[in-house]
């Protein structure tokens, strides 16, 4: 039988892969955007989860609206790489130091 | 019903529809030929807007079953947000359309993002929380990256966008862990389940996620690391919007969310944010001190201030947000005023951002060396003027709910913080002859925004403007 447990298990190792994937990666700014949409979207499962085990149906209208924000963000998110491609002509993420931060 | 609900909502109903109005009309007739005329009624609406919702709000609503408030807490938030924004945009018009940059989706893209920062202050759920935050932030990405053709610019906004979605990201893991530990995503269902004084293990889980992810936007330490970025990279104009209205919503849904929804368990999340808070005012004092450019010194001056803000909020009581309030809005004024005099800084047509070429300003411009003296020894909480008495409220605040420990540190912090605002003072009055002055800057709009923003440094410690009474009645509706 799978329970709640094994679905909260399921989201929280996507989304602590996804942190990982955002910090440790060196190499490509696209695996970053894929990162951010991990992380959402094991936030999903776990909404979806709470709201099945819980009979509730917000958790799903609140899954709809994280769905759509997701895709925004990945529009803006590829804009302004194509803008960052085009200054500097990489996407590499060790190339990003103009400032140092 | 409906009907009512939807008027509560009105100024921000307005104000969105004019936006898409604005882009839309924009798109099919004059485009960037509309734009200075476009920036200056979006500023207008903005002014008027905030009169309505000012002089007409009155009690306070509820509407879509609890998911927005209509209180004088939201009440006080959207007045100073859309304040501050049209104070920024009516800066920006001219300078922006002097070095080309000046595009309709400017005031467009300000606008849709004032809206998001009214949804946030009003927010009463945690999905409108999350739509709010998301329409701000996601306008900001844009606005950070404006000038397409730089590549400091580009770079600011795509550090801004990772590490924003990031916060976005642990914040809505907090949402969801919130949402199943207690059942409801409304903060009035949350501050049920989480009780008093002790919350289950899951509800604090998401509690810490939800705040790490707000601390990422108000930029405390340790979640600042993109602030100093974005700040330099950004054209100036966005970098004075981004110092002004984000952090008041950002600040107000803080201190909505930790007093609506976990206001029960005060003791669980004061040590957090007296800890962000202390960070946040020694990094942003120490590091501040070896900035030569003064974008990235104002980044780590607003680091600092953030940190005076979240002491208010760690008091945990009405007075705390009251202060809070306070500080903000004196927050904001003094910035719009420190802005309008970076804004005006050039030489031979050229934006000119280092400190050193302040050297000697006092002797060429006596009146506005004055007055940036007068904003500097308030943003440094220099008394008489009206900085200190924000700083005071903050420590005040924090005394008397037993952080002494926290008020002392903020007092030393605020010492060594005053070591480079001093230093901006003494480089304009006592510092070497350069060859490479400023010249120019002659704009009257930034001028005047200058002048009165030290004007209301000075004549403010009278009574503040009576803003603290207000600020007294937009605590007392949050805190219970």
């Amino acid at each position: 039988m799978v329970g709640l447990e094994h679905y909260l298990t399921v989201a929280a190792t996507l989304f602590v892969i996804g942190i990982f994937g955002l910090f440790l990666n060196r190499k490509n700014v696209i695996i970053i955007l894929m990162s951010i949409e991990l992380m959402l979207l094991s936030v999903n499962i776990n909404l979806v989860a709470f709201s099945s085990y819980m009979g509730d149906l917000v958790g799903q209208v609140f899954t709809l609206f994280v769905l759509t924000v997701a895709a925004a963000e990945a529009a803006i998110g590829l804009a302004i790489l194509v803008c960052f491609f085009r200054n500097r002509g990489t996407i590499s993420v060790e190339d990003i130091n103009v400032m140092k931060g | 019903m409906f009907q009512t609900d939807f008027n509560i909502i009105l100024p921000e109903v307005v104000l969105a529809v004019y936006a898409m109005l604005a882009l839309v009309g924009a798109v099919y007739t004059g485009k960037d030929k509309l734009a200075p005329a476009m920036t200056w009624l979006t500023a207008i609406v903005m002014v008027l807007i905030a009169a309505w919702i000012g002089f007409a709000g009155d009690g306070s609503h509820l509407a879509f079953g609890g998911m927005f408030h209509d209180d004088p807490f939201s009440r006080f938030g959207k007045v100073t947000i859309l304040l501050s924004a049209a104070a920024v945009l009516a800066m920006s018009a001219e300078y922006m359309e002097r070095r080309g940059l000046l595009r309709f989706e400017f005031p467009v893209l300000v606008a849709l993002s004032v809206v998001g920062m009214m949804m946030m202050v009003s927010a009463g759920d945690l999905m409108s929380l999350y739509m709010g935050l998301e329409l701000q932030s996601l306008a900001l990405y844009v606005l950070a990256s404006l000038r397409r053709e730089s590549a400091k610019s580009t770079e600011a906004g795509l550090k801004y966008f990772v590490l924003g979605s990031l916060s976005s990201g642990l914040l809505l893991f907090g949402a969801s862990l919130t949402y199943g530990f207690s059942g409801t995503t409304l903060f009035s269902g949350i501050i049920e389940a989480a009780g008093a004084g002790q919350a289950p293990v899951g509800l604090l889980f998401g509690l810490v996620l939800i705040a790490s992810g707000l601390a990422f936007k108000v930029s405390a330490v340790p979640f600042h690391m993109w602030t100093p970025d974005v700040y330099e990279g950004a054209p100036t104009p966005v970098t004075a919007f981004f110092a002004t209205a984000p952090k008041v919503a950002a600040m107000g849904l803080f201190a909505r969310v930790l007093h609506d929804a976990f206001g029960g368990v005060v003791g669980d999340w004061q040590q957090i944010i007296a800890v962000l808070s202390v960070l946040s005012m020694f990094l942003g004092s120490i590091a501040a001190i070896g900035q030569r450019n003064i974008k990235r010194l104002m980044a780590y001056s607003s680091i600092a201030h953030m940190g005076y803000a979240l002491m208010g909020l760690s008091a945990g009581n009405a007075f705390g947000v009251q202060a809070m309030l306070v500080y903000m809005a004196i927050y904001v004024t003094m910035n719009v005023g420190t802005f309008a005099f970076i804004l005006s800084m050039e030489r031979d047509g050229q934006p000119v951002v280092e400190i050193d070429a302040l050297n000697l300003y006092a002797r060429r411009e006596p009146g506005k060396a004055l007055a940036l003296l007068v904003l500097m020894f308030s943003l440094a909480g220099v008394p008489p003027l009206v900085g200190f008495f924000g700083k005071l409220y903050v420590l005040r605040a924090a005394y008397e709910a037993g952080l002494i420990w926290l008020a002392v540190l903020g007092m030393v912090a605020s010492v060594i913080g005053a070591f480079y605002y001093l230093r901006i003072v003494y480089y304009m009055y006592f510092g070497e002859e350069r060859e490479e002055g400023l010249d120019g800057g002659k704009s009257p709009v930034l001028w005047a925004f200058l002048m009165g923003s030290a004007a209301i440094m000075l004549l403010g410690v009278v009574n503040l403007f009576g803003i603290e009474g207000v600020a007294q009645a937009a605590a007392a509706t949050l805190v219970h």
